[in-house]
């Protein structure tokens, strides 16, 4: 099948949904590649690059349209501005669209598609399950806007992240207060952790405090029992006197961080409302905030989606388009999310997909199947079994087992070992002749120096120690040897054998052990 | 030589071998230690051969050169992956060399021992031979569980408790008849009858054990051979034979002790045998997508790692893979990483299994760690490599009371970053337990024969 390539038309939009060495993977799969002249060029790619990996290039949008059997996108279908033509337009019965469509935001567009029989793959409803993670795009892109967040900050920030002392004085390191530790909230500490930037991070849901320290930022809390873990991983909304509990944090944090990255969505919601226009007055001239929610409605209440705008000396950044403005790197993980879903619909690795519907990846991605909308999907069944009905299971199947009884109370028990020993010490100290007690001793002794120095060999050398104790309990040769000289047939015949075997011991531990020790080196 | 010089030979052997044992506590005596066991034997054989007590020759040097080119043509051939058969084998002949020393013994007339005395020495020689005999037939089935003649799995008779339990009892009451008969010079048959029960009960308990507690049986084994010395040594009134014994013997009741700790089961069940016998409620089943890694991945990922940890289990050895092993070993110490292994006390088939594998390959023993040495370094560990082991690296370990496998000390390789498991399929380990650690979400999974992915990984960070 051949995969098409176009260029993207939204404006300014700078990524491409494959890069040449995508290419060559999709060409190893079986299929065939075909990319519109400079759809790769905002991003740094040319056509030669794709050429050179095996693809052909098209000069012409409408051609390419029309002889791909899957598309490949990074925005929705929208207008063509050079074609005056919709995209959706140029599409047609049978074909393949994989890109963002955003189908609850885009009712119209999802009833134009159907109405072209086509089959979509919506790369946000990819659904959040572990073995879907290396087709989720949101997750790659979120990455990149956490990491572009930090860079653009930086830009707007008059000063060092790091904390210095030079010959002409010191420089305090930049505070960041990071609200939200999603993918983008984690990104966003990451790199502004490694900008040597204190870093402080705020999130609803408990669970992700672990993942805030283990990136070595300070995890605010507030004292106030709720969990904000809603379902797929995001988080839910909170109540009012949470909020308010929360709201006190952030105008208490305001006046004392530099720099304020919010990332605070819950899918589907206009973006609540953390930094008002008090907290940003409150804020130290100079200061940055960065609403990576500003395309929702924005996370502060004077950002503007798109812009950078300057309220009371604080530079507040509303840019929605930050992945785009490192199309490079996007380009290179969003085509990587589109190959490990094309392997997944392609099982075969033969160049052609199959759109399985009992596959609950594909099943969650495709919104449209041949004309017929699909999403909402059903939900999606979670890959690990909720931890509280374990605990319940675990009780119940406990439940029937009844400790066992013992027959003597454990202080009892504890001595019967000691009673019995003595016992029979006693037995044979009482009974036995002398010169059974002097071989007795030797044997005592000897079982305590062999306690004391094994106890010290290296557990590396437990089979050395082995084969060399084997070669030594060769000994019993000694046994042997003494009796072959009695008179009688037999005994002459079975110590011989005794002899035979203990030396074949001897031989073979000493020998094997010495092959062994060689080996081992420096 | 008077009976005098014989005891001083005898002292200087023992001293040796306690020397011997001692040296073996680091790499660097360990060579000289292994020089004073052969020395002490050869003084101990010499000093006997010259004793008056030994007139003929011709039969014991011809056996002396037969065993002894056997045995140096066993050490020579052997492969290392194979140690484990060997060293069961080997038992396996300490004790048949105690039956037969103590039927020698047994019909020996010039014994001129009475009263008390005479039974005491009876009591030995039955002892003797009983320990022998179960050491002998044990060891042997250890063989062939380990070589792969006999199944892996622990065979469990129905009552089997039981059944061990008659065979003590019917060995004591035959004891008292051989007592009681040797007094009128009979006896032998009842000696003959503990011998076969002695037999069938070494066979019986090796077989209800399974394949993971096999490093347990095998140090067992090696105690057994050595208090069948010992008690050889109480038999012939010989000091050596004793001391000597009694160092075996408690070498490898300590090492079965240390096996035992490894896999957090009491020595009782190990013997009692079967695993998870004594397990209350269903453990908890495992669930999640297995993540499949490719060769070219895996090699990336190595390439961008600076701390790499590698955790080897008996499927190294199965694959022959240590050779490979060390070459990807080299070349990434070359490019100045950190390559680590970590070594489970009961990976493999015997004690110490892995680190003779790694060290035929020639990997430098100071990059080899214990578990407790290590295990505290996964969190700052970027990739471990888990070749072919399975429930030395299972969580559930620590985390589910009702695995069987609860309590046991793991490696805990999945609080480093990333995990990648190599394995022939997913089945699962020798106890029969499924491992979360699979579908653990940094875990990924390398699948096919470890040797061959191994090599693809060697020949792609050459290039």
């Amino acid at each position: 099948m051949k995969i098409g390539i176009p260029k993207e038309v939204h404006s300014g939009e700078a990524r491409v949904a494959t890069t040449p060495v995508i290419v060559e993977q999709l060409i190893k799969l079986g299929f065939s590649v075909s990319v519109e002249a400079g759809a790769g060029k905002a991003a740094n790619f040319s056509d030669k690059a794709y050429k050179d990996a095996g693809a052909s290039i098209n000069k012409s949008a409408e051609k390419l349209w029309a002889d791909s059997d899957i598309i490949f996108k990074v925005r929705a279908p929208e207008m063509h501005p050079k074609l005056k033509v919709d995209e959706v337009d140029l599409l047609s019965k049978g074909q393949n669209l994989i890109s963002f469509i955003w189908p609850a935001q885009n009712e119209a567009l999802m009833k134009r598609l159907a109405a072209k029989k086509v089959t979509v793959l919506g790369m946000e409803c990819v659904p959040r399950i572990s073995r879907a993670q290396k087709c989720d795009a949101l997750s790659s892109m979120a990455n990149i806007a956490g990491y572009r967040a930090v860079v653009e900050a930086a830009q707007h920030f008059g000063r060092f992240f790091t904390g210095q002392i030079t010959a002409a004085g010191k420089v305090p390191p930049a505070k960041v207060l990071v609200i939200g530790a999603g993918v983008a909230g984690l990104a966003a500490i990451g790199a502004a952790k490694s900008m040597g930037a204190i870093v402080r991070s705020f999130d609803t849901r408990p669970e992700v405090k672990e993942q805030v320290e283990s990136m070595d930022a300070e995890f605010l809390m507030l004292d106030f029992e709720e969990d904000g873990a809603g379902s797929g991983g995001y988080a839910k909304t909170m109540s009012k006197e949470f909020i308010a509990a929360e709201m006190e944090l952030f105008a208490e944090q305001a006046k004392d961080v530099d720099i304020i990255i919010t990332t605070a969505l819950i899918p589907g919601r206009p973006a609540p409302e953390l930094i008002t226009k008090e907290m940003v007055a409150s804020m130290k001239p100079g200061s940055v905030i960065v609403d990576l929610a500003a395309e929702q409605g924005g996370n502060c209440k004077l950002s503007e989606a798109g812009k950078v705008v300057i309220k009371n000396n604080v530079s507040i950044i509303g840019y929605t388009d930050l992945p785009s403005r490192m199309a490079a790197q996007s380009s290179q993980l969003y085509g990587t999310n589109l190959r490990h879903l094309l392997t997944e619909l392609s099982p075969e690795k033969n160049g052609e997909i199959d759109v399985n519907m009992d596959d609950e990846m594909i099943r969650g991605a495709t919104v449209i199947k041949e004309g017929k909308i699909t999403w909402p999907p059903p939900p999606p069944t979670l890959s690990a079994a909720p931890k509280a009905s374990a605990k319940v299971e675990d009780s119940s199947a406990a439940e029937p087992i009844k400790e066992k009884k013992p027959l003597l109370p454990a202080s009892v028990t504890q001595f019967i070992p000691l009673i019995l020993g003595g016992a029979a010490l006693y037995t044979v100290g009482a009974s036995a002749p002398e010169s059974f007690m002097t071989h007795f001793t030797v044997f005592v002794l000897a079982c305590f120096i062999g306690y004391q120095v094994i106890w010290n060999v290296s557990a590396s050398l437990h089979t050395p120690l082995m084969s060399v104790t084997n070669a030594i309990s060769g000994i019993i040769v000694i046994g042997a040897l003494v009796q072959i000289s009695s008179p009688g047939f037999m005994i002459t015949i079975l110590s011989g054998l005794a002899i035979l075997i203990a030396s074949i011991n001897i031989a073979g531990g000493f020998l094997v052990t010495r092959r062994m020790l060689e080996m081992f080196k420096k | 030589m008077s009976q005098g010089l014989v005891t001083m030979s005898y002292i200087a052997a023992s001293v040796l071998f306690i020397l011997s044992l001692s040296g073996l506590s680091n790499q660097e005596t360990a060579r000289r230690g292994n020089y004073y066991g052969m020395i002490g034997m050869a003084i101990a054989i010499f000093a006997t051969i010259m004793s008056d007590s030994v007139s003929s020759y011709v039969v014991l040097i011809i056996a002396l050169l037969i065993g002894g080119a056997i045995g140096a043509k066993a050490a020579f051939k052997v492969q290392m992956t194979e140690m484990p058969e060997l060293v069961a084998i080997m038992h396996s002949l300490v004790g048949m060399a105690a039956v037969l020393v103590g039927y020698a013994n047994f019909i020996d007339p010039t014994s001129a021992l009475t009263g008390v005395e005479k039974t005491i020495h009876e009591v030995e020689i039955y002892i003797g031979i009983l320990i022998g005999a179960v050491t002998f037939s044990g060891s042997v089935i250890a063989f062939g569980k380990l070589s792969g003649k006999i199944s892996g799995n622990p065979l469990l008779i129905p009552g089997r408790h039981w059944l061990n339990l008659g065979l003590l009892v019917a060995s004591i009451w035959l004891c008292t008849q051989f007592v009681a008969g040797a007094e009128t010079g009979g006896g032998t048959f009842s000696l003959l009858i503990m011998t076969v029960i002695a037999l069938a009960f070494g066979v019986h308990m090796v077989m209800a054990i399974g394949g993971a507690d096999m490093p347990v049986v095998v140090s067992m084994l090696n105690s057994y051979s050595g208090w069948a010395a010992a008690a050889t040594g109480f038999m012939l009134n010989n000091d050596l034979l004793i001391v000597t014994g009694a160092l075996v013997g408690s070498s490898g009741a300590i090492l079965s002790y240390i096996m035992c700790r490894a896999m957090n089961r009491s020595f009782i069940s190990v013997i009692a045998g079967g695993f998870g016998t004594t397990s209350g409620g269903p453990a908890a089943t495992v669930e999640g997508e297995v993540v499949e890694i490719s060769v070219s991945e895996t090699t990336a990922l190595l390439k961008d790692s600076k701390n790499i940890m590698i955790i080897p289990g008996y499927g190294m050895a199965v694959a022959q893979a240590q050779h490979t092993v060390n070459e990807i070993t080299k070349l990434l110490n070359g490019k100045g990483k950190n390559v680590r292994f970590g070594i489970h006390p009961v990976a493999g088939r015997m004690p110490g299994h892995m680190n003779v594998l790694l060290a035929e390959a020639k990997v430098p023993y100071d990059v080899v760690f214990e578990m407790d040495e290590i295990n505290d370094d996964f969190p700052d560990t970027d990739v471990t490599i888990v070749i072919g082991a399975n429930d030395i690296v299972n969580p559930s370990a620590l985390d589910d009371p009702n695995s069987p496998i609860a309590g046991m000390p793991v490696l805990e390789c999945w609080k480093g970053e990333n995990t990648i498991v190599l394995k022939r399929s997913m089945a699962s380990g020798y106890a029969g337990v499924d491992n979360p650690l699979f579908v653990h979400e940094k875990t990924q999974m390398l699948f096919g024969d470890a040797n061959t992915s191994l090599q693809a990984v060697l020949k792609e960070l050459q290039d």
